[in-house]
């Protein structure tokens, strides 16, 4: 069978197993719809954290971005996982304790003020709606692809899928659609993986054959350097990035992940505080099966990629290479006429644009696989796209109808008016994102990246002080998101789209002007730091909280009686 | 439970707090990034060791410290009669 006719069999296959878990696991109530009713157990909830995290940026994308920056690719390896030791550490326990719905909801009532609670709903859409379009362009991106339907048509049929089980089934469908699809993300990450591994090392796990040699007896590692060095590239194994960046940017990606609503909310699903803290250990080693295994995918692909295109005659380029070409995802320019590409780091001669994206959707092609593993590629991009879309639409539609409506404008309402009022945000939800997925603004991928640096500039430092320093109150805490996430987005702002030197043009040359050489995608970091300088300072000079916010925080932070607390 | 007692157990849950984010910090900002040139002056089998922290050490690293995390805490919940 021919590969197309695979994709559709496995995709087919896939989105109905999701729609049948569904409708086995509709919402009937605010609870149910908002947190899974908080009985689920702490490995399907480490599963689903995985897949709800893993976005198409970390199954497609990642392994790619390492393939082309070597090094300088670590921080998102150790930018998004060391998160979650922030979050088993310093939030996911206490946050279970406090046992409400959403994350506006421990900022409004820590910081006793709807006008917090306004401040930490709106910083919770900001993040998520930049990061849902991303997730429904890779749907749209995945679709046209494989399946040769034009982009619209696959954002659309992304589109129904998750409206399907994200309105019916709430966080409860969510929850185990997630566990699917982590299992169909990482057997079809892992089986090109295992495939490859063997063909280039003869060792069947790609984190031994990654310091494995090849079949010429070289290391992998230091053959790769060396035809780095050959091509005028930085040596693969050392970084072109400065380190303080590197430093900024790793320690801004952590902070983030602990940050994201979308990931914080899913500890509230649990039934007990050391259930939320095993959660995170569960859902650190299924990503880190993932996050280990990408720099092996990157040096093998790379190592390919290299040995079979570099100063070989174009005439010679195996089938892959055409079909990529059509696509226009690799571009060659005989810029001296010799027939022969030249695939180096000096842009004047280099006759060879490779987008980063093939390295994980062609990786089985360019290895020879069979044609079921190719498919299966497709049905993981989708998987990844579709879980972490849901999870963040989920975090939308109860900002909307739990944080704004039932908490802000009508606490009156009843639970069955709140669940259709969390339905039809659900849906507006996956319109908007739908909109933005077929008609990306030009700004959405860029503004991906910094959805951790705003993450990490406004909440992080509200919760960590809320739990862990008691005198913290409203005036500080509220101070601080404002002063951190408007630093965040004016150095965003100025620095990646030029706005106030003549636009996009006037990036590069800005470059210089980085504070302290921090790029954009690391100031998250230091407006991290002046959030919590300014909500201390502020907490100091105006009054403390009041005696029952205290007790509060001395409640969360004993695990007993989680249950009771849950009361809403 | 008596505030006493109750001041005791963060205590203890901050001090496991300050060893473990010290390790997750040497393996990742120190052997990763700070170090990292020194560090890769040793290999071991394919890997410099530097190159690897930053890209397979530091996540497993990682997943222990939050494992550890939950048994210390469990038994400290245990010690306090605060487990559920």
């Amino acid at each position: 069978m021919d590969v197309q006719t695979w994709t559709w069999i496995l995709v087919g296959i896939t989105f109905a197993l999701y729609i049948g878990i569904a409708i086995w696991s509709r919402a009937s109530s605010t609870g149910e719809f908002y947190v899974a009713g908080k009985g689920v157990h702490p490995i399907a909830n480490g599963l689903a954290t995985a897949a709800d995290w893993m976005s198409a940026a970390s199954f497609i994308s990642m392994a790619g971005i390492i393939s082309f920056s070597g090094y300088d690719g670590s921080v998102y390896l150790m930018g998004w996982t060391g998160g979650y030791v922030l979050l088993a550490l310093l939030l996911a326990p206490y946050l279970r304790k406090f046992g409400k719905f959403t994350v506006p909801d421990f900022i409004g009532d820590r910081y006793y003020s709807d006008k917090a609670r306004i401040v930490a709903v709106f910083c919770a859409l900001i993040v998520s709606f930049t990061y849902v379009a991303g997730q429904m362009q890779g749907v749209g991106i995945v679709f046209s692809r494989f399946l040769e339907v034009d982009i619209t048509t696959g954002v659309i049929i992304g589109m129904f899928i998750v409206l399907f089980y994200a309105v019916l089934g709430g966080m409860k469908g969510i929850t185990y659609t997630q566990v699917a699809q982590y299992c169909v993300l990482i057997f079809a990450f892992m089986v090109p993986a295992i495939f490859i591994s063997i063909q280039m090392t003869g060792n069947p796990i790609p984190q031994v054959g990654f310091g494995s040699a090849g079949n010429d007896v070289v290391y992998l590692l230091d053959k790769l350097d060396g035809l780095h060095r050959e091509l005028g590239f930085h040596e693969y194994t050392t970084g072109s990035k400065s380190k303080i960046d590197v430093f900024f940017i790793t320690a801004a990606l952590m902070v983030g992940t602990a940050g994201l609503p979308h990931v914080i909310v899913r500890f509230f699903t649990v039934k007990k505080v050391s259930d939320a803290r095993k959660s995170a250990g569960w859902a650190l080693l299924f990503i880190a099966i993932l996050y280990t295994t990408a720099p092996a995918i990157a040096l093998f692909s790379r190592t390919n990629m290299i040995e079979t295109v570099s100063n070989k005659p174009y005439a010679d380029m195996p089938e892959w290479f055409k079909k990529w070409e059509t696509t226009g995802l690799i571009s060659f320019k005989d810029k001296n006429n010799d027939g022969i590409i030249q695939y180096v780091a000096n842009k004047e001669t280099n006759e060879l644009d490779v987008n980063r994206d093939i390295m994980v959707l062609a990786n089985p092609e360019i290895a020879g696989l069979p044609n079921w593993v190719i498919a299966l590629v497709a049905a993981g991009g989708l998987a990844a796209a579709l879980s972490t879309a849901a999870g963040l639409l989920l975090v939308i539609s109860s900002s909307v109808s739990h944080d704004i409506i039932k908490k802000i404008i009508n606490p009156k309402i009843s639970d069955q008016g709140e669940l259709l009022a969390a339905r039809l945000s659900a849906i507006v939800g996956v319109c908007v994102a739908g909109y933005f997925g077929i008609n990306p603004p030009g700004f959405v991928a860029a503004v991906v990246a910094l959805a951790f640096g705003l993450a990490a500039a406004s909440f992080f430092p509200a919760i960590v002080l809320g739990i862990f320093y008691k005198k913290m109150n409203k005036e500080g805490a509220i101070a601080g998101m404002v002063v951190g996430i408007l630093l965040m987005l004016f150095y965003m702002l100025k620095f990646k789209f030029g706005v106030f030197d003549g636009g996009k043009t006037a990036v590069v040359s800005l470059k210089n002007d980085w504070w302290f050489g921090i790029s954009p995608e690391g100031f998250g970091t230091v407006a991290m730091v002046v959030n919590f300088i300014v909500a201390i300072t502020i907490s100091k000079f105006t009054p403390e909280p009041p005696k029952d916010i205290q007790e509060l925080v001395d409640n969360i932070r004993i695990p007993s009686g989680a249950g009771e607390a849950s009361n809403h | 439970m008596n505030s006493e007692l109750q001041k005791k157990y963060w205590r203890e849950n901050l001090k496991y707090l300050a060893i473990l984010l010290s390790i997750w910090f040497l393996v990742s900002y120190v052997f990763g990034i700070l170090l990292v040139e020194q560090l890769n002056t040793i290999s071991f089998g394919g890997f410099k060791l530097g190159f690897w922290f930053a890209q397979q050490g530091s996540i497993y690293v990682f997943v222990i410290l939050i494992f550890v995390y939950i048994r210390l805490m469990n038994s400290l919940d245990k010690k306090y009669n605060v487990n559920e």
